[in-house]
């Protein structure tokens, strides 16, 4: 009697194993939250430290333009301007992304709708593979090819944003490429076949249905490219020059957040001046990519109406 | 106003024209690699150390390193990222609020500058845990870059896979766990393994996460000491390890030995070639697995 009731009022082996499994999956999934919580309480507290340790003021770190976090100024404040390196960032991120756009764009088109045979079999395999080279090596080819090129042409030394944006636009052409292919792809069929029905020439067809009814996904990709672009630290402070100076033209010696960061951190003395005010460029870096990842959602949700 | 039908020829001229350049610039890409640096491929470049100020050095260390490193990480990573994607697809509700936030923190992951996660690998592990530049503290710094993709990776292969197998796992009367590991995972294993090496090629030429985390130095290696704790041994987790990806970056920057230029246009070709090999392993490794596990030609 009494070993019945047990049988039937225990837990079965089947359930302890399936809460087993449970927790086991649910303690991964935690450990990956913990992680991003982490990196953003240590960026962060490092990041803040600059301004409420070293007592630098916000707005002077923001506008400031010279960048040389060992010297003091007359009045005593130590000389941490980053606008030339927000600058330089928003500025490479921009101009590769406009070059990448249209590029992009038109591949994805001809892969989709113009010659698919010819996408699938040259274009798709040879975007994924591009999608997978190392920054590195992109930085290096523009090293030995951008850079010359470009002191050639604007004289100087070759270094510069216009340098790094050939550089990002190359790396994130394929990028925003596949993405954009997969969009197009996701457009329903019949669009095409009633577009056609109704007398559009196939150009017709593309600009005013496929395009019009894709942006919200074409958005994304190129959102999505333009965070890579500015993120990317090697490739870009390979080919930028890395002068902290307030860029004057586009061929002249620069910096962006990350080659400052990627070149300095390495120099500094933890808990130092300098090395808070690298951090807090760190965390300007963190919360644009959150920027970044705010703006896609948004354009995700519109689209989906 | 353009006629339509020769907007139509126009327009579609523009676009012939556009994807002609892009493979182009893209075949270009390639070929220049391939190009300047195969010929600078030998057995002697391949396995020699490399050296600082004289000519003739090669990547035998950092091309060791690159590929230890990528081991350990997926090590560390693999068995995370199977859990949380098997807890997101197969218990997570879809409504809960909670695992919407969790999502977006995965994207947020995800979508993190790897410079950043490299820093802050550096903060945690080199300096607070005291781990130093060492393999373990770039190991890990990887692990949080790669996890996400991963996740999301696992994620997506177990839903491809159909309710009705978890069904009639149910109707068998087996548990979900049970059903999830003797029928889900066994069918999604195609695919999970297609995205573990998708995504070690993306391992393995990473740099910018771990310049700070395991370290721009390769000290010599005893390739015949196998005792993990010894200072020289190859396999010493607390060592030193400057990757192949580091080490292109580092003699472009800062490197001062005459055929820097020779030695990175090698190097690039290697890493290419092992994005090659990662991208057709892959494609190969899953038909050979979907063949022999669901019996069709």
């Amino acid at each position: 009697m009494d070993e019945i009731r047990e049988a039937l009022t225990k837990t079965s082996a089947a359930t302890k194993k399936d809460r087993f499994g449970r927790i086991l999956s649910m303690s991964a999934l935690a450990l990956i939250i913990f992680v991003v919580i982490s990196i953003f309480w240590f960026v962060a507290s490092k990041g803040l430290a600059t301004f409420f340790t070293n007592k630098v003021n916000f707005w002077d770190f923001l506008t400031g333009s010279k960048w040389a976090p060992g010297q003091l100024d007359k009045a005593g404040h130590p000389y941490v301007g980053a606008a030339p390196m927000i600058v330089g960032s928003f500025l490479v991120t921009l101009i590769s992304a406009l070059i990448a756009t249209p590029f992009a764009i038109g591949t994805a088109v001809f892969m989709t709708e113009i010659s698919p045979k010819r996408g699938a079999k040259i274009l798709q395999p040879v975007t994924e593979l591009l999608v997978g080279i190392p920054s590195v090596v992109y930085g290096f080819i523009g090293l030995t090819v951008v850079v010359p090129v470009m002191r050639q042409l604007f004289g100087g030394s070759g270094f510069g944003i216009l340098a790094g944006s050939f550089v990002l636009f190359v790396m994130i052409l394929p990028t925003v490429t596949s993405m954009t292919v997969d969009t197009l792809r996701a457009v329903p069929k019949h669009y095409r076949e009633s577009a056609l029905a109704l007398g559009a020439t196939r150009w017709q067809m593309i600009y005013k249905v496929i395009l019009r009814s894709a942006t919200p996904g074409i958005l994304t990709a190129i959102v999505f490219g333009m965070a890579r672009a500015f993120g990317e630290a090697l490739a870009v402070q390979m080919v930028v020059g890395n002068a902290a100076l307030m860029p004057h033209n586009l061929t002249s010696p620069a910096a962006t957040l990350t080659s400052v960061l990627t070149q300095g951190i390495g120099n500094t003395v933890m808990g130092s001046l300098e090395n808070n005010a690298l951090w807090s460029l760190a965390l300007i870096l963190l919360l644009m990519s959150l920027v970044f990842n705010l703006v896609i959602r948004a354009i995700g949700k519109k689209g989906a109406m | 106003m353009l006629n339509p039908r020769r907007a139509d020829k126009i327009a579609t001229g523009i676009l012939y024209l556009i994807a002609g350049f892009v493979i182009l610039v893209l075949v270009a890409l390639l070929g220049y690699i391939l190009f300047q640096g195969l010929p600078h491929l030998s057995w002697h470049f391949l396995t020699s150390p490399a050296k600082s100020f004289v000519a003739g050095g090669g990547i035998g260390i950092q091309l060791f390193n690159s590929i230890y490193l990528l081991l350990i990480t997926m090590l560390i990573s693999f068995p995370i990222a199977l859990g949380a994607g098997i807890y997101l697809n197969e218990y997570a509700s879809k409504k809960s609020r909670v695992i919407g936030l969790i999502r977006t923190a995965i994207e947020i992951l995800s979508s993190l500058p790897s410079v950043v996660v490299g820093l802050f690998g550096f903060l945690l592990f080199v300096v607070q845990f005291k781990l130093g530049f060492s393999l373990l503290s770039g190991a890990i710094a990887l692990t949080f870059f790669n996890l996400p993709l991963l996740t999301r990776s696992v994620e997506e292969s177990l839903r491809t896979i159909p309710d009705l197998q978890r069904e009639a796992g149910s109707a068998l009367g087996l548990s979900r766990w049970e059903t999830v590991g003797h029928i889900i995972l066994p069918a999604a294993l195609p695919s999970i393994v297609t995205g573990v090496v998708l995504s070690a090629g993306r391992v393995f030429g990473e740099a910018a996460a771990l310049i700070y985390t395991a370290g721009q130095s390769a000290p010599a290696l005893n390739f015949a000491d196998w005792n993990p704790f010894d200072v020289s041994s190859p396999l010493n987790l607390m060592r030193p390890a400057e990757t192949l990806a580091v080490h292109i970056w580092k003699i472009n920057s800062e490197g001062i030995m005459p055929d820097a230029a020779d030695v990175s246009a090698g190097a690039s070709a290697v890493l290419i070639i092992a994005v090659l090999i990662f991208n057709f392993a892959a494609r190969y490794i899953s038909k050979v697995l979907f063949r022999h596990l669901t019996s069709s030609k």
